[in-house]
């Protein structure tokens, strides 16, 4: 990076040079942003990257592609199974194996609770950003359920690695269905607290509303997805846009706002998780049986040679895979294209001229998952 | 000999007073650790402290033990001398203001003529040990810290004045004790509804407590004007913090609770001190509460709501209650 401290302060002696991160409470994980600032007011941005890079991509053209999965969680450890989601379709796509009706049921499910899961985890985060302690704790007594749920049938915790080239690694039961269903009058009796207590409150109200605001304009400058467009009024979701899996078969909205600014935003994504309820309430209705791994996969995966594209609605926004193969079963190039990444680039035009508590919650609206954007 | 047998009793007390602030300082600060945390702990769903000791009761002697063993860490390029002056400037003055509070009839250190302004007076030095700490840590967060808690305190201290200054109207005096010998038939939080708003508001933004925490908002200035310190010049700090909750919990006992005054329970001389702190604590209650309930203010909304309403208010309200004192 060439801009650095010292030329930065040195070329422009009236302003001065904030250095947020990468260890700092409100970015969330190795982000550091650079900030010129004027008084409290951030006139200049610059987030600086690469703290975290593990090379995912490069790895994926050393490994048969079947062996990638466990990867795919470890970029976006809050969306570990909508990115599975996204990669298994991928393959299933290339090698063109059709998917048991049960698999899409048992997938849908799990990645509507995976979505949930990382809903309210930024609930709690970004009110902590906001200064209020408490609700963190009551979102992560509503997430730890989630996370029993999947435990109990992935395995994990977090990091999930569920879904396998053609289905998944193991069956639901009895005891998933029922669990399923009391989180979903859990969480929904829990909904009423909080728009009581937080998003009703008149200080949330006036740290979010005509902060950080978008325009469709702006978000289709930048490549932004997910629940920041759709808080501009564009009703952009690839379950409902591109329906992928067996997302055209649920009813279900799209929530969206007009406003574009970090309370459309906000209240975009709680809206989403009473969406997500729905869906998982239809999917236990109409589960049915049958086997939870296609016919015939084999066990050396042989891509036939071309490029293949997937993509998928991650809690954060668009998130697409695009392989080119050479016909062997190992990849010749991965690239992932994750919602995060373009949604942070917008950073430096959204927060100019704010203030440094609005720079904290603009950037807390765009729900950042670091690890999704060193990948 | 003789001058020395004349002032022995004068001397005598001071002593005394002096051992008793100490004791209701660190007591108040053990108190206020335990009850903060158990507090907060159960407003968020979870136990609180429960290691040591039943409940964790000795958990905050246990921290205080932890706190005096750390290395006291001075930043390579802070100023040295400041920077370990600035704790004993936050911690030291909060014993004055001690001995002026009636804290029932017979209880009391000195009762000065001038006991209100001995009280703000010093507590106004809290918010200079904030600056010289956040500015000699040579840290960005630390600065932005102190500044932000100097130009907070020096507004809210208007509207606390402003709202203080009715109630001084009306008994025409500043000691505190005849502040609550005037408030026999009724309380003024009866008659100054507004001015005990006004107050409370205030306290809570001169006491740097959520929702105006700004000088050490966590999740902007990583810990504020105190992100530098460690082990014991910390904790100073936050002895300093729950003394002054504790002073100007009192002194809103004093001018609108009615001090000590409460029924009399039998057969203790001195009831009107259970009286007294059991308002303080519930004060004190009320700024725990709040602190674990809200977001933060963002620092133009603070000074917006101070100038534009709370300044405006408490002068209005200052302006009806002198009419009302000259008329009546």
């Amino acid at each position: 990076m060439s801009m650095d401290i010292e030329v930065l302060e040195d070329s422009r002696h009236h302003r001065y040079v904030l250095n947020m991160g990468p260890q700092h409470p409100s970015t969330h994980g190795v982000l550091r942003v650079l900030l010129e600032l004027e008084g409290e007011y951030a006139m200049e941005l610059l987030p600086v990257l690469g703290y975290g890079h593990r090379c995912h991509e490069k790895i994926a053209e050393f490994k048969p592609a079947k062996s990638f999965m466990p990867n795919t969680a470890r970029m976006d450890y809050l969306g570990a199974l909508i990115y599975n989601q996204g990669f298994a379709q991928l393959l299933e796509k290339a090698a063109g194996i059709e998917v048991p009706e049960r698999v899409e049921y048992i997938r849908v499910m799990a990645s509507e609770l995976n979505r949930i899961q990382s809903h309210l985890l930024w609930y709690g985060a970004y009110l902590l950003d906001l200064g209020a302690f408490t609700p963190i704790m009551y979102a992560f007594d509503d997430r730890e359920h989630i996370l029993d749920i999947l435990e109990d049938v992935t395995g994990s915790r977090l990091t999930y690695c569920y879904f396998r080239v053609g289905g998944v690694s193991k069956d639901i039961d009895d005891k998933f269905v029922t669990s399923t269903r009391a989180f979903i009058d859990r969480l929904r009796s829990r909904f009423p607290m909080y728009e009581d207590l937080v998003n009703g409150n008149v200080i949330l109200q006036k740290r979010l509303i005509d902060v950080g605001e978008l325009t469709p304009h702006i978000c289709a400058r930048y490549g932004i997805t997910g629940p920041m467009l759709r808080g501009t009024g564009v009703a952009y979701d690839l379950r409902r846009a591109e329906p992928y899996s067996i997302y055209s078969e649920f009813d279900f909205e799209i929530p969206t706002e007009t406003k574009g600014d970090c309370m459309a935003s906000f209240l975009v994504r709680f809206r989403e998780m009473e969406q997500s309820l729905r869906i998982i309430e239809q999917a236990l209705d109409r589960l049915p049986e049958g086997p939870i791994m296609a016919a015939k996969v084999p066990k050396k995966l042989k891509i036939p040679a071309g490029d293949y594209n997937s993509s998928v609605e991650a809690p954060r926004g668009e998130l697409s895979y695009y392989l080119v193969s050479d016909g062997s079963d190992v990849p010749y190039r991965l690239k992932v294209r994750t919602p995060s990444y373009s949604n942070l680039s917008v950073v430096p035009e959204m927060c100019q001229g704010m203030l440094l508590s609005d720079v904290v919650s603009a950037m807390g609206s765009l729900d950042l998952v670091i690890p999704e954007i060193d990948r | 000999m003789e001058i020395f047998y004349s002032i022995l009793p004068e001397l005598i007390r001071i002593v005394v007073c002096a051992v008793c602030g100490a004791v209701i300082v660190f007591g108040n600060a053990l108190v206020m650790g335990y009850a903060e945390r158990k507090l907060a702990g159960h407003i968020m769903l979870r136990p609180g402290p429960m290691e040591v000791g039943p409940h964790g009761i000795y958990q905050l002697v246990v921290d205080g033990l932890k706190l005096m063993g750390k290395q006291l860490v001075v930043p390579a390029k802070a100023d040295p001398l400041l920077f370990r002056f600035a704790p004993l400037l936050a911690f030291a003055p909060v014993f004055v203001p001690l001995l002026v509070i009636p804290f029932s009839s017979k209880l009391q250190g000195f009762d000065l003529d001038i006991g209100l302004l001995v009280i703000l007076a010093l507590a106004s030095i809290n918010l200079l040990a904030v600056l010289i700490g956040g500015w000699s840590s040579n840290n960005k967060y630390s600065l932005f810290g102190a500044f932000r808690a100097v130009s907070q305190n020096v507004a809210y201290e208007i509207p606390m004045l402003l709202s203080l200054l009715s109630i001084i109207f009306m008994t025409n005096t500043f000691s505190l004790k005849a502040v609550v010998a005037a408030q026999s038939p009724v309380w003024f939080i009866v008659i100054q509804p507004l001015a005990f708003l006004i107050y409370l508001v205030s306290i809570v933004a001169e006491t740097n407590r959520a929702p105006f925490d700004l000088p050490e908002a966590e999740s902007e200035l990583t810990a504020g004007f105190h992100t530098e310190y460690s082990g014991m010049s910390f904790s100073l700090f936050v002895l300093g913090e729950y003394a002054n909750m504790f002073i100007v919990s009192s002194v809103a006992t004093v001018f609108f609770l009615g001090g000590s005054s409460g029924i009399p329970l039998p057969y203790f001389e001195y009831s009107g001190i259970i009286w007294f702190m059991l308002k303080v604590y519930t004060l004190m209650f009320f700024l725990v509460w709040i602190r674990w309930t809200y977001p933060r203010t963002r620092f133009d909304q603070l000074m917006n709501f101070c100038w534009k309403y709370l300044i405006p208010f408490a002068l209005v309200n200052l302006l009806i209650t002198v009419v009302m004192v000259k008329l009546l």
